[in-house]
């Protein structure tokens, strides 16, 4: 564990790190407008637009639009294509990046296989994706609060969430801080400023706008919101309701899409025809917004970092769209092979996979050791697999805990049934699995 | 006893969400009862109301208050003078959108900061189900108390108005009775409405105050001025009688206390009328207690009958009190159709119909 507390300690000195980037230029598209505008004493006085007149009618097409292009620092060979991109971060910071995603991904190996085992109920991995996790995470300080939808384990780990957290978890045993009550890999952790994920899609999105509203009205705010969701989510009607109030509001929050093709089955061009999640932001709701390459660590860490900047200097929400391939299936109810081709996977999980972009980037920098990241790798696999044994054999919380936090103190009816519960249990006590949970 | 007349006036007019002009007819199916509770200011249930939020406001520095209109005063006057007292940061109006509002206000709620929102229409609570059931309801519990929205309340105008037919007029507080984790409230009048709002924003779990939209400006009382709590999860027994048990919320409280008198003056039969003020969690007590003396039990709610919240209170009684009951529990509640405009008189649950149910359950 002695790694992971070291990790705690970098976090610190990551974020604490000053630098003036100018990557948010490049990122925003120069969209071309088939119609010009003139000067604002031209325009119209109606209420609900400023715009000018024009005496040609013209239908707006989606195509006289540029797409925002895509900001990337490193090329799939791991090199930086412009010098003054370089987020110029230390070897140690650099190795931490590396190694939580090595963590992230070799976790995700084993929990995976164990649940194929019947080990745990149900499991959803990471892959392709570690790095808009450990990217974004490492541009965020501690404070700030994080929501996520359910693949964000990366932003836990580079927060120092442990193996055997996230493990006890996945068993809801009597040590998961959720107290066995959600699903496996619905984390959640009040030290780490992270919310409890839970299952309904986008609902976390206008939450996260509300808490960045609350947050920016404290004396002397700087923290910031950042809100993880998918592209499949950013359909739901609660999505528009977070652009749009984030915008209207005016609230410091992040709205962070990781857009990695496919909802489950659903490929992206089924979820939606403008372009893509980015397209919404500035032109639809009036936010400012950042497109990024989701497989390359430095882009998404310089984004998000002049994000965090925007965002708390101005009290204004950012777009970021973090473009990324869902190598892995959709969970452990998913054979994705169903319904996109195995070729296709195969190049997202080899050369455009954030973990041997950033690789490819070490050995040019020389600070990649093959036989010491083996090392890593098993220890970790060993980490693993040792607490899966133990958190395995951990009671779950005594079942009078199902009674607990509905609400904040426990109501006579709630109180009425625990007991009829207690005399039923007392006696059927054959009937139900008791030797499993803490008396 | 001081009887003020209730007199529908033109309130939900100026506020409609449609184009529609509705016809300016004044009608009211129910005679208002005040509480009387020693001395206070002449307010009505919106200035009530309105008082409340502004001492939550004054107390507490993180209090909002937001929803669709709330700015300038709210459609129902509500929040009259609010933003110009305490700034348009914690006083201010939301893009129109249910689920972003009900969103928003459990994401105030998580950093500890309390959010007192504000639904225009219960019916329009619907696009915000989602995340009052499946979030602000289940927060605490599913993050095994690491995360809640407590000092989250909504504020919601609901009931009939006369005119209001299907989307003015909806009683939703069954669908959220259903839903283990919100307190739900209605009162019954100005004296009750500030308290219970107050005591709502202050509880430590989610909170929905239906109130009672014809009684905003119909119902008067003398409301004390300074800050008080009304208690969550208790019944209010508003007239004691050995006969039968009436049991009402909302406006419909008013219907059976006229029915009493009726009762009483015209066939001596003596009732005794419950408000349960608190839907979620409900008085078992007091209502068991109740059921127990009369062995005669009915229950009146506008909202339809079927898996209304009368059937609910019903179920419980026939378990907890089957040995003392003298006849079926009866409920009066609105039919199972939407709620309609022009046919309203027929629909309600009305004063001859819970009259008539007392002559039935009486002579069971």
């Amino acid at each position: 564990m002695s790694f992971l507390r070291k990790s705690v300690h970098l976090l610190g000195s990551v974020a604490r790190r000053q630098q003036h980037l100018k990557v948010i230029g490049g990122a925003i598209s120069t969209a071309a407008r088939d119609f010009s505008s003139k000067p604002s004493d031209d325009y119209a006085n109606f209420p609900g637009a400023k715009a000018p007149f024009v005496s040609k009618l013209n239908l707006i097409q989606p195509e006289d639009y540029a797409p925002i292009p895509i900001y990337r620092v490193m090329d799939q060979d791991g090199y930086i294509a412009d010098e003054s991109q370089d987020p110029q971060l230390s070897r140690e910071v650099v190795e931490k990046m590396f190694r939580d995603m090595v963590l992230l991904n070799t976790m995700d190996k084993i929990l995976y296989e164990s649940q194929r085992q019947g080990r745990i109920s149900f499991y959803m991995t990471n892959f392709g994706e570690e790095a808009s996790h450990i990217g974004s995470a490492a541009a965020l300080e501690m404070r700030d609060l994080i929501y996520g939808q359910y693949r964000e384990a990366g932003v836990l780990v580079w927060r120092g969430f442990r193996i055997d957290q996230f493990i006890d978890q996945c068993y809801g045993n009597t040590d998961d801080l959720g107290r066995g009550k959600q699903m496996p890999v619905h984390y959640g952790s009040r030290e780490l400023n992270f919310v409890t994920i839970s299952s309904p899609l986008s609902t976390q999105m206008p939450q996260a706008v509300g808490a960045a509203y609350a947050m920016k009205l404290r004396p002397d705010n700087d923290a910031c919101v950042v809100c993880y969701f998918g592209e499949g989510a950013a359909s739901e009607g609660d999505a528009h309701a977070a652009f749009n109030f984030a915008a209207t509001l005016g609230c410091p929050t992040i709205l962070f899409c990781r857009n990695n093709g496919f909802a489950i089955s659903t490929p992206s061009h089924e979820q939606y025809k403008g372009d893509g999640i980015a397209g919404r932001g500035p032109m639809g709701y009036g936010i400012t917004t950042i497109r990024v390459d989701g497989t390359d660590v430095f882009a998404v860490y310089n984004a998000m970092k002049a994000a965090r900047e925007y965002v708390l200097k101005e009290n204004k929400p950012v777009v970021f769209e973090a473009l990324a391939y869902r190598v892995g299936h959709h969970s452990t109810s998913d054979d994705s092979t169903a319904y996109r081709p195995a070729e296709e996977i195969e190049i997202w999980n080899s050369v455009e996979h954030p973990i041997s972009k950033l690789k490819r980037y070490m050995v040019h920098k020389g600070w990649f050791d093959e036989t010491v990241e083996n090392e890593y790798v098993k220890d970790i696999r060993k980490k693993v697999l040792k607490q899966i044994a133990v958190s395995e054999k951990k009671l779950k919380p005594n079942w009078r805990e199902m009674f607990e936090g509905v609400y904040a103190e426990m109501p006579d009816h709630l109180i009425e049934q625990r007991s009829e519960l207690e005399k039923h249990i007392e006696a059927h006590k054959e009937h139900y699995p008791l030797k499993n949970f803490e008396k | 006893m001081n009887i003020v007349s209730a007199k529908l006036g033109n309130s939900l007019y100026n506020c409609v969400r449609s184009n529609l002009i509705w016809p300016l007819w004044t009608r009211s199916h129910f005679t208002y009862y005040p509480t009387s509770l020693g001395t206070g200011k002449r307010m009505n249930m919106f200035n009530a109301i309105n008082n409340a939020m502004d001492l939550a406001l004054e107390e507490d520095k993180s209090a909002l208050l937001f929803g669709e209109d709330v700015g300038f005063g709210g459609v129902f006057r509500c929040s009259v003078n609010l933003r110009d007292k305490y700034g348009s940061q914690r006083v201010f109006n939301t893009p129109l959108c249910e689920q972003g509002i009900a969103g928003f206000a459990i994401g105030v709620a998580n950093t500890g900061a309390t959010a007192i929102a504000e639904i225009q229409f219960a019916d329009y609570i619907f696009p915000s189900f989602d995340q009052i059931v499946n979030e602000a309801a289940k927060y605490r519990y599913r993050s095994g108390g690491l995360f809640d929205c407590g000092s989250l309340t909504f504020r919601v105008p609901c009931g009939a108005v006369g005119h209001g037919a299907l989307y003015h007029s909806q009683s939703p507080e069954a669908y959220f009775a259903h839903t283990p984790g919100l307190r739900v409230v209605i009162p019954r009048g100005p004296i009750k409405a500030k308290g219970l709002i107050l005591a709502c924003i202050r509880d430590p779990n989610p909170c929905i105050v239906f109130e009672p939209k014809t009684l905003y400006r119909a119902a008067v009382e003398e409301v004390p001025t300074e800050y008080y709590t009304s208690q969550l999860g208790k019944a209010d027994i508003l007239r004691h009688g050995k006969d039968v048990t009436l049991i009402g919320w909302g406006t419909q409280v008013h219907v059976l206390l006229e029915v009493a008198e009726t009762a009483k003056s015209k066939f001596n039969i003596d009732c005794e009328v419950i408000d349960l003020v608190s839907i979620l969690p409900w008085d078992t007590i007091t209502i068991c207690a109740s059921a127990k003396k009369t062995g005669r039990v009915i229950i009146a709610h506008e909202a339809p009958l079927t898996q209304g919240f009368g059937s609910e209170l019903a179920s419980y009684i026939q378990e907890k009190c089957f040995l003392h009951l003298e006849a079926p529990v009866k409920r009066v509640a609105g039919w199972d159709t939407p709620f309609p405009h022009v046919f309203e008189p027929f629909y309600m649950p009305d004063k001859h119909r819970c009259l008539s149910a007392i002559n039935d359950i009486v002579n069971f």
